[in-house]
């Protein structure tokens, strides 16, 4: 009797360590504190989301997935040292950061460890260096401020633009592609405001603006300064419509500048207030556990652990060195896969393709007013 | 030139609270040579102290009000009695480090306990524009200045004109004396305390709705305002208020005719001439003492 007792035990013992063995283990470096923790608190927050959900549903091929989160706090250099740590520990796929910034130092790392790095960085530039590791969960530049600068030039018929954006990897990235198109399709940029990261006052800035009295304002900035400019502008009676990204229309912006966001535009390539049925059941999931509304980088979490899901799925084994070679040209169904939310393609360069919604600010809330296709 | 105009008002009202905040700076340096690193903690403080009374269900007005109790109990009579007169005996610098430390602790437990993104605000001040010669300036704008301008007259007024204001002088000036003729000078050290968390709690429910409640919201506004007493005269309550508002305009012109990337390193400039030109500030006298 005792030895069955002890034979059951080990069994036990060994079956409890196999499944611990077997769990397929993710690493998270994102925002959590600094400029950016509205940022890596909703990506964060859509990771522990999606997984939950998976592992409720019995994992990944029979696996369950585990996630670490590092802080970044928001600082390239934290996020390399997070970065280098998460590597060490050998996760099967990086997730974030979430700051083009801190993609663009890490990136480099998770490439020569030939780890796939899943973030949620949107510069331009960050898909254009030939690393076959980084994938993207929303639009780079590149597709997204075409986009916006016809919309500024054939919709809202403006001659002028005044252009503020923050001056860093991400702001600049978008500038010099919005800039470029403005200029393409004829129409004048009469401001161009940099600003810093974190900056508090917005008066001269703003004053700037209707000193050039622009027909139209593209703004794009982080969340918390897209919400203090807004303020400003409406403090000081700037009239001219305003056109931006995700930054400028999102959920924790209009929380924080409440009336002044109303009117407000943007082209966005995820929203929780989109016409799908998917995102509203995920925002419906989501604001349960959390208790508010998640903006766009929830919505990023969320796919990228789903992303991991479909590519793992598709390749039919857990291998690492494989993930990334499977996702490239990867079409993912939302029929399929519906964690996934849209029909999505990744392209050789870790783009992704995707369709997008143009929203506006209506009493507080994001109102989609047109939907823009996949473009293949 | 309109440009011009509503860059002054602008830089007005962020100087009058920078001012606000630098005479807190000048009156704890004259009545107990504290110079607080943690100012600018204390001018984020308050805010979530009024928006924990608000999630508990207060309403605006009573949070502003508990709010300012709560900071005059926390950042005056708490701040004196258990980190200034422990470390008092110790010198000047270990009381200046250990504010650096307390700073600290505030960011790091108002991160904890709240969150580290930023939140709403509500506003005191009316939105919307009145016409100034002319020219447009937001009622925001001018409220920020009309509430700072009262509050640092009344300032002025218990200082000069009340035999309290005169007990608070002869404290700081001479203590010994002023002990022997009669003088609480613990109780008027105290009082400068409370009147520090009092101003630091109106600039908080003046900038917080502009610059939203974050634990980090601190950093520039202590900066600012230090930079601010400096340049006035960091033993003059008027050169206080005179280097903040000059500090405000200054970084608004910077940042509209400089560049916005450089707009931080001019009032630094500034500060740098000041000192080797004229040390004592703009308004300071050398080797005196009073508030």
């Amino acid at each position: 009797m005792k030895s069955t007792l002890l034979v059951g035990a080990l069994l036990t013992a060994m079956t409890a360590t196999s499944a611990f063995a077997q769990a397929i283990k993710l690493a998270d470096v994102a925002e959590l504190s600094g400029g950016g923790a509205t940022v890596g608190t909703n990506w964060k927050n859509g990771i522990d989301l999606a997984i939950e959900d998976i592992n409720a549903k019995g994992g990944v091929l029979g696996r369950k997935l585990e996630v670490t989160h590092a802080d970044s706090q928001s600082n390239p250099g934290v996020a390399r040292a997070q970065v280098q740590k998460a590597l060490d520990a050998e996760p099967y796929v990086l997730l974030g950061p979430g700051y083009s910034g801190s993609v663009k130092v890490t990136a480099p790392l998770a490439a020569e460890a030939g780890i796939a790095q899943i973030m949620g960085g949107e510069a331009a530039e960050l898909t254009q260096a030939g690393n076959k590791f980084l994938f993207r969960t929303s639009f780079g530049q590149q597709s997204s401020m075409p986009k916006v600068a016809k919309y500024i030039h054939d919709e809202m018929k403006a001659k002028t633009v005044a252009v503020v954006w923050v001056n860093n990897d991400f702001g600049r990235g978008g500038r010099d592609v919005v800039v470029k198109e403005l200029d393409r399709l004829g129409s004048k940029v009469v401001a161009d405001l940099s600003t810093e990261a974190g900056q508090a006052d917005f008066a001269a800035d703003v004053g700037k603006i209707k000193a050039a009295n622009p027909d139209a304002v593209f703004v794009y900035l982080n969340e918390e300064e897209s919400a203090r400019i807004l303020k400003e502008l409406k403090r000081q009676g700037v009239t001219a419509p305003l056109m931006g990204e995700t930054t400028l229309i999102g959920q924790k912006v209009i929380e924080l500048a409440g009336d002044a966001a109303n009117g407000a535009r943007g082209h966005v390539g995820l929203t929780t207030d989109a016409p799908v049925d998917l995102i509203k059941q995920f925002r419906e999931k989501f604001s349960k556990k959390y208790n508010y509304v998640p903006d766009h980088n929830g919505l990023k979490g969320y796919l990228a652990v789903y992303m991991v899901k479909a590519t793992t799925e598709k390749m039919g084994k857990v291998d690492p060195k494989k993930f990334a070679d499977t996702l490239h040209g990867l079409t993912i169904k939302a029929a399929d896969e519906p964690g996934i939310l849209m029909d999505v393609t990744f392209s050789d360069t870790g783009d992704i393709d995707r369709q997008s919604f143009l929203v506006e600010v209506v009493e507080g809330k994001q109102v989609v007013k047109q939907v823009l296709p996949k473009v293949k | 030139m309109s440009n011009l105009f509503d860059l002054l008002v602008a830089g007005l009202a962020t100087g009058a609270i920078y001012a606000l905040v630098a005479v807190g700076f000048t009156l704890l340096w004259q009545t107990s040579q504290t110079i607080n690193f943690a100012q600018g903690e204390f001018v984020m403080l308050p805010a979530f102290l009024m928006l924990a009374a608000m999630h508990a269900g207060a309403p605006f007005w009573l949070a502003i009000i508990l709010g300012i109790l709560l900071s005059m109990i926390l950042l005056g009579l708490a701040f004196k009695l258990l980190l200034v007169d422990p470390m008092m005996r110790h010198g000047v610098l270990p009381l200046a480090i250990a504010t650096m430390a307390l700073a600290i602790g505030l960011k790091e437990a108002v991160k904890q306990f709240f969150s580290a993104e930023a939140s709403p605000f509500p506003s005191i001040l009316p939105t919307g524009d009145v016409s100034i010669l002319g020219h447009a300036v937001a009622l925001q704008s001018i409220g920020v200045l009309v509430v700072a301008i009262f509050a640092v007259i009344g300032l002025t007024t218990l200082l000069n004109r009340t035999s309290l204001g005169h007990q608070m002088q002869a404290a700081a000036q001479n203590p010994t004396v002023a002990r022997i003729i009669g003088v609480p000078v613990e109780r008027m050290i105290l009082l400068t305390f409370l009147i520090n968390a009092f101003l630091v709690a109106l600039a908080s429910l003046l900038i917080t709705p502009i610059y939203l409640a974050k634990f980090s919201s601190g950093e520039v506004l202590g900066q600012a305002a230090f930079i601010a007493a400096i340049v006035g005269g960091f033993n003059q309550v008027r050169g206080a208020i005179a280097g903040g508002l000059l500090i405000g305009v200054l970084d608004n012109l910077a940042a509209a005719y400089v560049s916005t990337q450089y707009r931080a390193a001019v009032p630094m400039i500034f500060l740098i001439a000041v000192i080797l030109f004229r040390p004592q500030g703009l308004l300071g006298r050398a080797e005196e003492r009073t508030v």
